[in-house]
Order: C-alpha cells, then sequence, then structure tokens
C-alpha cells in the first residue's frame, strides 16, 4: 500500500510541477503576427506572393523525391502530407521514442532522412531540411500548439524555463525581460514580441530566405551580446520545448513571414 | 558604397529625360509610408495611358535618392501591355526620396515621388 | 534548381488586358554583405527577365541589387489567343532560368 502510494506521488510529481502558474493566460497569447506591421502582415496573408511559397513549393518536390540506394522518398512511406503529418508539427520539439533525445522538427525530419531513407544528410538550416520542415508544418496550419510536457519531456521544459528565466550576455538580458514583461513596448523602433514558437519555420525579412526557429533564437543571442552555442544544442530545443509550452493553444502559421 | 548621400531630384532624374518635357501628372505610385523592413518594400506603378500603338509607355524607371545603385529598375513596356501597371518589391537602403519615372512614346516623361521612413530592426541579426 | 510561380487568370476573354503575377525563387545577392567569417558574398542579380507570350515578347524588366531578394513583378499584357507564356531570366552568373505557363483564352459564352 505505502509503496503504491509513492509510486502514485512519482506520477504525479511531473503534473504537479507543470501545473505551475502560465506567465501568459490563454486569452492573452497572441502571435507574432499581432505584433507585425501591416505591410508583413499583407505579405503574409498573399496566398500567391507570400515569399515562404517558393519554400513551399520546394518542400513539395523535397517530398515526392526518391532518395538513398532504396530510391524511397518520403511519400512512399508517407503519402500525401496533409494527412500524414497533419498535427504532427504542433506537438514538437518532442522526444524521440528511437534516440531518447529530444528532437525539433528539422532534427526529426533529418533522423528519419538517415535512418529510414539512407539518403544524402540534410544539413540544419539548409534550404532542402527548411523546405520540408515548412512543408510538413503546413500539415498543421491553424492546428493549435501542443507539445508533450510529461514523462521524459518534464525535465527538458524545467531546463527550458530555466533557461528563459536566466540572464545572458554582455546586456545581462533574459528572454522573460522583454518577452514577458516588456511585451508590446517599442524596443528602439521594434514592437516586442512575445517570443511565440507558432509560426516557424518562417520567412524572414533580415533573412531574406525561410529560416528555423533555432537560427531566431540565435539571432536573439546576438541581440544581447551573448555566446552563441553550436548549431543543434540540446538547450535550444529545451528553450524550444518551454516556448511550445508558454504558447500552448497558439494555432500554427505556415507559411508565415515577419521582419 | 554610397548609400550615405541623398541625391538631388535632379541628380536622379536629368540623366534620364536630357531635357525632354516631364510633368507630374498622369502617374500614380503606391509605397508605404513607413516600410516594415528595408529589405522588402512593396511598389506599385500605374500610368494614365491608353497605351495604344500611337500613345503608350516604353519605359517606367524606379530611381533611389541614396542606394548605392540609383535605377533599382527599368521596365519595358509597350501597346502589347494594354495596361501601364507594374509592381515589385524595393530594397531600400534607409529612408528616401522614391521616383518613378515614366518615358512615353512621343519621347516625353511623367514622373512622381514618394517619401519613404525606413527603421532599423532593433536587434541587429547576426544569425 | 529553377524555382518560380507565375499566376495567370484561369478564364481569359480575347482581348482582355490580363495581370500576371510572378514570384522567382532568387537570393538578389547585392554584393554588399559579409558572411559571418567575414568574407563578401559575391554580388548576383537577375541581370534581366522577360516574358514571352506566343513568341513574342510582353514584359521585359531589368532590376538591381534595388530589388528585394525572391523578387515578386506584377505587369500587365493584352491577351488574344490561347498560347504559352515563357518567362526567362538570367542572373550576374550566367544561370538562366525558365518557367513556361499556359493561357486559357475563351470567347465569351
Amino acid at each position: 500500500m505505502r509503496s503504491s502510494l509513492c509510486a502514485l506521488w512519482l506520477l504525479l510529481l511531473p503534473l504537479l510541477v507543470v501545473a505551475q502558474q502560465r506567465v501568459l493566460p490563454l486569452d492573452q497569447l497572441r502571435s507574432g503576427l499581432h505584433f507585425a506591421g501591416s505591410d508583413v502582415r499583407a505579405l503574409q496573408a498573399d496566398e500567391f506572393g507570400n515569399p515562404g511559397q517558393l519554400a513551399l513549393q520546394r518542400g513539395e518536390q523535397r517530398w515526392s523525391e526518391a532518395v538513398g540506394p532504396a530510391g524511397k522518398s518520403c511519400f512512399q512511406c508517407h503519402g500525401g502530407v496533409a494527412q500524414s503529418m497533419r498535427g504532427v508539427a504542433a506537438r514538437y520539439p518532442a522526444v524521440d521514442a528511437r534516440s531518447g533525445r529530444l528532437l525539433n522538427l528539422e532534427d526529426r525530419i533529418a533522423q528519419c532522412r538517415q535512418v529510414h531513407q539512407q539518403g544524402p544528410a540534410l544539413v540544419l538550416e539548409s534550404e532542402d531540411l527548411l523546405a520540408l520542415s515548412l512543408y510538413v508544418t503546413r500539415a498543421s496550419a491553424g492546428l493549435p500548439l501542443r507539445v508533450e510536457v510529461s514523462g521524459p519531456a518534464s525535465a527538458h521544459l524545467l531546463e527550458g524555463e530555466r533557461l528563459f528565466m536566466q540572464r545572458r550576455g554582455q546586456l545581462n538580458l533574459a528572454c522573460t525581460h522583454c518577452h514577458d514583461q516588456n511585451q508590446g513596448r517599442r524596443f528602439y523602433t521594434d514592437a516586442l514580441s512575445q517570443g511565440q514558437p507558432n509560426a516557424y519555420p518562417l520567412y524572414r525579412l533580415e533573412w531574406q530566405k525561410l529560416g528555423s526557429l533555432e537560427r531566431r533564437l540565435r539571432g536573439c543571442l546576438v541581440g544581447v551580446r551573448a555566446e552563441l552555442p553550436d548549431w543543434g544544442a540540446l538547450e535550444m530545443r529545451q528553450l524550444a520545448l518551454y516556448l511550445g509550452w508558454r504558447g500552448a493553444g497558439l494555432p500554427v502559421e505556415a507559411p508565415a513571414v515577419r521582419k | 558604397m554610397f548609400s550615405g548621400t541623398l541625391l538631388s531630384l535632379s541628380q536622379m532624374l536629368d540623366p534620364l529625360v536630357r531635357g525632354r518635357p516631364l510633368s507630374e501628372s498622369g502617374l500614380r505610385l503606391e509605397l508605404p509610408v513607413l516600410a516594415d523592413n528595408g529589405l522588402l518594400v512593396p511598389v506599385r506603378v500605374v500610368v494614365d495611358s491608353p497605351m495604344t500603338e500611337s500613345d503608350h509607355v516604353t519605359h517606367l524607371y524606379l530611381l533611389s535618392q541614396r542606394n548605392p545603385v540609383t535605377q533599382m529598375a527599368v521596365f519595358h513596356l509597350g501597346p502589347w501591355s494594354g495596361r501601364a501597371e507594374v509592381a515589385t518589391r524595393l530594397r531600400l537602403a534607409g529612408s528616401q526620396k522614391v521616383v518613378a519615372l515614366a518615358r512615353m512614346s512621343d519621347d516625353t516623361y511623367r514622373w512622381r515621388q514618394a517619401e519613404v521612413i525606413v527603421t532599423e530592426s532593433a536587434c541587429v541579426d547576426g544569425s | 534548381m529553377t524555382q518560380a510561380r507565375l499566376l495567370l487568370p484561369q478564364r481569359v476573354a480575347p482581348g482582355e488586358v490580363v495581370k500576371a503575377r510572378l514570384l522567382v525563387a532568387h537570393p538578389m545577392e547585392t554584393g554588399y554583405l559579409q558572411d559571418l567569417a567575414g568574407k563578401t558574398i559575391p554580388r548576383n542579380i537577375i541581370r534581366e527577365l522577360s516574358c514571352e507570350y506566343g513568341g513574342r515578347q510582353v514584359f521585359r524588366v531589368e532590376p538591381s541589387s534595388g530589388i528585394a531578394g525572391n523578387p515578386l513583378f506584377e505587369f500587365c499584357f493584352r491577351a488574344q489567343f490561347s498560347g504559352e507564356l515563357l518567362v526567362r531570366w538570367v542572373d550576374d552568373e550566367g544561370r538562366v532560368g525558365q518557367l513556361r505557363q499556359s493561357l486559357r483564352v475563351q470567347p465569351a459564352a
């Protein structure tokens, strides 16, 4: 009896840990689009002229492309993206059952390429990987973000939260200072957003191309003059997981445009 | 790079117009007053012209007051165009005047200017 | 890999003025930027882009670095017959891109 009560507590503990006060109440969640200027909003709404559409087209081509010694395409295993990938992007980053690692969507696609297709590696932030990621994310457009934070993910979530609150860089700022405490206010000429992850990968005008959430987070680190971790760093994924939990409920946008 | 210098309207127009008749009417230039990002500024130009064999636009220039390269684009039109309307997306190196200049089939010119404010991103993205 | 998309109206009456929207995947490198290692990224701009319709040129633009990356162009032309549109462009590296798309012109019912 005592041992099963203990077991019950251990089971419930992760739930208790994450059932903490939401910083942003659900009804106050705002996508970056809300803080964007009218031109950016018009670009995103432009069904044809949205600059992300070119990458989406590229992703569509990659999905049907046979790669590797067995000449497998994504389509061969998964079929049409709209049905097979519906809801998938909304729950990343996630702990991968196969490797036990916390993976973001780009990692997962690259892993699939390596393990199942045995094709040429999809390098992080490469045009092909981003295009595929956008194509898969599109299948979740309009669906709410919903990352898994219990079980093996709970430790990552706690670490992600710690990273979000940690001061860093020469400017000695934490994410929370801008994106929780000063969201909506002007930082020079920019309106500070809530720092939501629901629209990635997206076309950033500053980059003149599609880029991942990891790239954007690295951009923030540059902004506070912090040292950059290596590409693929676990801490970036832990932070992304926390952002996904913090923004849970926000609809996925794809292809999104930001300045 | 010369993006610090602001050209005068005369410096922008004279090399193309070369003393031909120039008027400010019959051309509409659409640009945002405040650009979200200088790397992509949507622009539309419409010239009031029947676009017939005897009366049409032959060239449409988009000129920058401050960019390193003044002539951002030149469009070649003709009676086959049916309508003298073009749109594109500009790169603007800072706040400046943008000039649209149309050359008509009778070698006269029309022009219009617009002032665009371009702000820099707060976080310089070195990602 | 050449990539572009062209938007044309579905059904056009003869003599109607068509507005075409063209989006081209091209970095339009200005030649002013440096990569993170400090090396200047060489200039590579689309030097000329043209559109032919029924073998005749109906649009031509000569962009410069002042046109945004992944450029969008909107232009008009008078449509008389069903036929193919051929968009071609060449950049500073001499690379040629093209896109073909057919246009349906039907007499009004």
